[in-house]
């Protein structure tokens, strides 16, 4: 399993300024990692404004990132139509797929693994896949190519 | 009580070179007043992001100076961003033009208008430099004082609601916005 400072260093060595997250079980294991770290972590109260705080670094032409579980991604729809569709900045999350491993085995109904992907294709988003299985080296890939895209992207964790 | 545009002339007298993030209402006043590349018109928007947007700015630029000029039903729909940013020591001010209404679909009465007391709000979250008035000349006669001093800061401003108003449209593009804004800070 990837460990914290493992992704704290990839988000950090991807060219990451700020993260601003609302971490969940999973993304929140990262914690000490980052705040050791040289990234400034930035706390919101929910995800729209996670968001909406990314937006204004972005503006400001810092490089943030967001850190959020498919739950928050979905209550924070309208805040990603406007930074992504309506101020066309390129915004980057990782979205935690809550679950995901659990429903693949059979173990969870859990339907957030079900409505992630169509929710983040239905805001147009583009995105990878990054699964629990992965090495270091993919881990460091994923974040690169997050981090180098011109547009808005997604990376879906699996969890 | 002060009129929108009062309160919002008051503030073109002060806001010395910070940046000002205008939502809703304000955006079709604050034009009249001040068009510089530092008055960020936030719209199309989405409503209640403001103050963050305006926060990440001011955490990507140390020391800029940023003015967010909120509704109350903006704030309402994201009242946490207000413990948020008391979590950070930016030179961010919170102008809250209080209404008690959804001014710009019509005039639709606000949930807890009149009685809810957002300087108290504000307060609570952590934010210590508060401030609030209902007369345009108390608000100018403290205005300066209120947007100095270091870290957030919060100014409630009560002004008289009206109903029936025009949707207000920015007075450029977004990109075009962007692009100033950038060029300018």
């Amino acid at each position: 399993m990837l460990d914290g400072p493992t992704i704290a260093s990839s988000i950090h060595d991807a060219g990451f300024s700020h993260v601003v997250w609302i971490p969940d079980s999973h993304l929140g294991t990262w914690e000490t990692a980052i705040e050791q770290s040289s990234l400034v972590l930035v706390r919101p109260t929910r995800e729209g404004e996670a968001v909406a705080i990314a937006a204004g670094l972005l503006i400001g032409g810092a490089k943030p990132l967001v850190l959020v579980q498919c739950t928050g991604f979905f209550e924070a729809g309208d805040a990603v139509r406007n930074v992504v569709h309506d101020m066309k900045l390129p915004l980057k999350l990782v979205v935690g797929v809550r679950s995901w491993q659990a429903v693949r085995d059979g173990k969870s109904r859990d339907n957030c693994p079900t409505f992630a992907e169509p929710v983040v294709r239905a805001w147009g988003l583009p995105f990878t896949w990054i699964e629990p299985t992965a090495d270091i080296a993919a881990c460091r890939t994923a974040f690169a190519t997050l981090a180098a895209a011109d547009s808005a992207s997604v990376l879906l964790w699996a969890e | 009580m002060m009129t929108h545009l009062q309160a919002l002339e008051v503030l073109a007298e002060v806001r010395g070179d910070r940046v000002v993030i205008t939502t809703m209402g304000s955006v079709g006043l604050w034009p009249k007043l001040s068009d510089t590349p530092k008055d960020f018109a936030y719209l199309p928007s989405s409503m209640g992001q403001a103050i963050p947007l305006g926060l990440g700015l001011a955490l990507a630029k140390p020391g800029l100076g940023v003015i967010v000029i909120s509704g109350d039903g903006g704030l309402l729909m994201n009242l946490g961003c207000l413990v948020t940013l008391a979590q950070h020591d930016v030179p961010l001010t919170v102008v809250l033009i209080d209404n008690g209404l959804y001014e710009v679909t019509g005039g639709q009465v606000l949930a807890g208008a009149g009685k809810t007391d957002y300087a108290g709000i504000a307060k609570s979250c952590g934010i210590t430099r508060v401030a609030q008035f209902e007369t345009a000349d108390g608000w100018r006669s403290e205005a300066a004082e209120c947007l100095a001093g270091d870290g957030p800061g919060f100014v409630w401003l009560k002004v008289e609601g009206v109903r029936g108003q025009a949707t207000p449209s920015p007075p450029r593009p977004m990109a075009e916005q962007l692009l100033r804004l950038r060029a300018a800070i």
